[in-house]
């Protein structure tokens, strides 16, 4: 790596960099180099996105889209979260559970969260469930991959201690591996919320009738390209909040010493 | 109480597929309230010996018992103290000490009044609801005796619990692990390569041969320490300037000194 930068610089060059982006965007859709019904100029997309604030398009405004999409989220991730971390820390202890479960786990996790679409209709029609499966098929793997490695990664003297000590398995994976494990479970946690995310939009596109996903399907329909655009912004900065929250997450778990 | 015995323990590792022999026949018995120095060369399988008592490893052959039963995994009655400390750095300096006792399912009033005692005996008043890396090396392996001393253990372990410690707070350690086994003898098991440690501390020294381990000699220091009144001495060095310390200290060293020489090709 090259030497370090001030945090004015930082900030300058970010700047910087997203004014380059928004100025060659400009350039290319206001000059006419791509047809502007291909590519609309980023003020354009700006109005639209204050309007649909207000304005209900697709039977709602872009915020309670938002509002159905990260509820559906939040269930999502939260039961690859329930589920994923707590059987990673006990295939990371327990052997046997580890051999049973890990073929068929590497067999599945490959499969891309889209993939599960057509089931996911299938089995819960236009339901909230179909969205979150799809949101949990993203989130889970990440959550067992990484509390499974913290836990296989705990020093072996702690073990030996936590074992010295008459700790039965229980305790050794709540107090134990758990802690142990928060860093790494943390970073799964920030890997999976970006998965999920990715995944929910996709699965609206298919299977929802409100949302994100589901909006930008009708604005395509009705060939409304600032509104497609409208919501690829808001997708991306709902995904950034998201990820600051768990960064936040990251950097308290830090500050309180948790990491072994 | 117990009796730590080894029984004729050979222990092999197996290495890029060949056997490699790291203790050969050892026979070692540790009386009840006994405290027992290992001294020897590193890599000689000191530590492997104190770990076939813990628990945490098992002879290839022979036999450890710890009060006459054979030792099949780790558990309470074997305290053990690491060099490396071991404290869970997520709990308080009261919960490590705490987590022994709870998992023992001592009464919560009882649990409080020995670690009281422990911290007590361990001077750690004060830093109950300290962390772990807020604490030096010394305060750590305190916390790490305490930790052990307060599930009242038949048996002690200690791996070079001083070896990571500086210089200076190595000797109050050392001070104080005589106090401490004066005023509550227990049976110990103790890992070094210090020699002096070894002889300041223990009733018997066991010196050990370079790879494959082997007993090579055990010397008895407890009956001139009890002569010569070593315990009236509240001080490491004025125990170091003694004869008879002196004379032991000599003899181990040359022991030592002969394996590397003797054995180099």
């Amino acid at each position: 790596m090259t030497a370090r930068l001030t945090r004015a610089e930082t900030v300058l060059y970010g700047v910087a960099g997203l004014a380059a982006f928004l100025g060659v965007w400009s350039a290319l859709s206001l000059s006419g180099a791509v047809p502007h019904q291909f590519l609309p100029a980023p003020h354009e997309v700006a109005a639209r996105f204050v309007q649909l604030a207000t304005t209900p398009f697709a039977g709602a405004t872009l915020g309670a889209h938002l509002a159905s999409s990260a509820l559906r989220f939040a269930y999502g991730f939260l039961l690859g979260a329930a589920i994923g971390i707590p059987l990673g820390l006990l295939m990371g202890w327990f052997r046997v559970l580890d051999e049973i479960v890990s073929p068929a786990f590497d067999a599945l996790r490959f499969i891309a969260p889209i993939a599960w679409v057509p089931f996911a209709a299938l089995w819960f029609g236009t339901g909230i469930g179909g969205p979150i499966m799809i949101i949990f098929a993203g989130a889970f793997p990440p959550c067992l991959i990484n509390a499974y490695r913290g836990a296989r990664h705990v020093s072996r003297p702690l073990i030996e201690a936590a074992e010295m000590l008459g700790t039965g398995h229980l305790r050794i994976i709540v107090e134990v591996l758990l802690p142990a494990s928060t860093a790494s479970i943390v970073a799964g946690l920030r890997v999976a919320a970006g998965l999920g995310w990715q995944s929910l939009i996709g699965a609206e596109l298919i299977v929802a009738s409100t949302g994100v996903g589901f909006m930008m399907v009708q604005a395509q329909l009705n060939i409304s390209t600032t509104t497609v655009m409208s919501a690829m912004v808001a997708i991306g900065m709902v995904g950034f909040l998201i990820d600051v929250a768990l960064r936040g997450l990251e950097a308290a778990v830090r500050r309180r010493g948790l990491v072994a | 109480m117990a009796a730590i015995s080894f029984d004729a323990v050979t222990k092999t590792f197996g290495r890029n597929g060949r056997e490699s022999v790291a203790l050969e026949r050892i026979d070692l018995v540790v009386a009840d309230r006994e405290f027992v120095a290992i001294v020897g060369p590193s890599g000689c399988g000191k530590t492997t010996c104190l770990r076939m008592v813990a628990g945490f490893e098992f002879p290839s052959a022979g036999w450890v018992t710890v009060d006459q039963r054979r030792v099949t995994g780790p558990g309470p009655d074997r305290a053990v103290v690491f060099q490396q400390f071991a404290l869970f750095p997520w709990k308080t300096v009261h919960d490590n000490i705490a987590l022994g006792l709870r998992n023992k399912g001592v009464p919560r009033d009882e649990r409080e009044r020995r670690i009281a005692e422990a911290i007590e005996l361990m001077s750690l008043q004060g830093y109950e609801t300290a962390f772990p890396h807020q604490l030096s090396g010394g305060m750590q392996q305190r916390v790490a005796i305490a930790r052990a001393y307060v599930l009242d253990p038949d048996v002690l372990l200690m791996d070079e619990p001083f070896g990571a410690l500086d210089a200076q707070t190595r000797i109050t350690m050392q001070e104080e692990l005589v106090r401490i086994a004066r005023r509550n003898p227990r049976t110990v098991l103790f890992v070094t390569h210090a020699v002096e440690e070894a002889v300041y501390l223990a009733d018997r020294v066991a010196v050990m041969t370079r790879r494959p381990g082997r007993i090579k000699e055990i010397i008895d220091v407890r009956a001139v320490r009890v002569a010569e009144k070593w315990d009236t001495h509240e001080r490491i060095e004025d125990v170091m300037d003694l004869e008879s310390f002196i004379h032991w200290r000599t003899h181990i060293w040359r022991s030592l000194r002969e394996e590397k020489i003797g054995r180099e090709p």
